[in-house]
């Protein structure tokens, strides 16, 4: 069994967060803006899991259950707020909610 | 070695086929596909409890999440429509152009670099329990506020305004 480089799960971490900042950008529909954060948070959590599988050390392990902590909580509110938003916008498009009414 | 190289290049494919459906429920599938492929990843880099918490976490809370979300929304063929409006070949060629640029740098930075290399190093949730609840303890703690927070905001935030009217008022209405 050969040793993994390190370079190649960081350069793996590195195009997923590429895919899901991509993503952001082209996208116009809420949800699957919010997908792409997923996708970018657990890119980061990839990166987390190889630093802390190099130095055979528990802290990078760590760091990812944090990090799915803080997802998990993101994403139940993040859909609270889309819930909100559709129902008083009728629409999912992120560019329909730009002006505040007061 | 093998099994990572093939899970990484499953997930890219898979997250790769999740940035470009129209349509929400085949983007989630694809996303569920992705997540598993970075669990088998994570197996493969010896972090075999982090595999487990990614299936049930991610693979398996956060993505019924969004498809129950979905399902309340009730969307219809016309969305799928719509979506392919939105996403013009002209409004996609900037962003990703840009972000190609930035991939690559990265990757040049990171080859460049001398980082060694990861030889079985296999953590197991002892580990990871016992550093968990020694010296990053405050983390923890900090994470049961963020959660807590994060179940009041949700309730705010999700609850249905019903307008409350007296009964006396709507008597005097009729």
């Amino acid at each position: 069994m050969k040793p993994i480089p390190v370079e190649a799960g960081l350069i793996l971490a590195g195009i997923l967060f590429m895919l899901g900042l991509i993503s952001v950008l082209i996208r116009r529909n809420i949800i699957f803006m919010l997908i792409s954060v997923e996708i970018m948070l657990n890119a980061a959590g990839l990166a987390f899991i190889t630093a802390g599988a190099r130095w055979v050390q528990a802290d990078g392990q760590v760091m990812f259950i944090f990090i799915l902590t803080m997802a998990a909580a993101e994403v139940s509110v993040g859909l609270a707020l889309i819930l909100q938003i559709y129902h008083q916008l009728k629409t999912l498009d992120s560019d329909a909610a730009n002006k505040m009414h007061g | 070695m093998i099994t990572f190289y093939i899970a990484g290049t499953v997930a890219v494919l898979a997250t790769i086929m999740v940035i470009t459906r129209y349509n929400m429920i085949h983007a989630l599938l694809y996303l569920v596909v992705s997540f598993l492929a970075i669990a088998i990843v994570f197996h493969v880099l010896g972090a075999p409890f982090m595999a487990a918490l990614e299936v049930i976490v991610y693979a398996g809370a956060i993505v019924v999440l969004i498809i129950f979300v979905i399902m309340m929304l009730n969307l219809k063929q016309e969305s799928v429509e719509q979506e392919k409006q939105w996403m013009s070949r002209k409004l996609l060629i900037g962003p990703v152009i840009l972000s190609l640029i930035l991939l690559a740098e990265l990757v040049y930075i990171i080859s460049g670099a001398d980082t060694g290399s990861i030889e079985q190093p296999l953590l197991d949730a002892k580990a990871v329990g016992l550093s968990l609840y020694g010296p990053y303890v405050i983390g923890v703690e900090l994470c049961g506020i963020l959660l807590m927070s994060g179940i009041v905001g949700a309730y705010h935030l999700g609850r249905q305004k019903k307008k409350v009217v007296h009964r006396f008022l709507e008597l005097q209405e009729k």
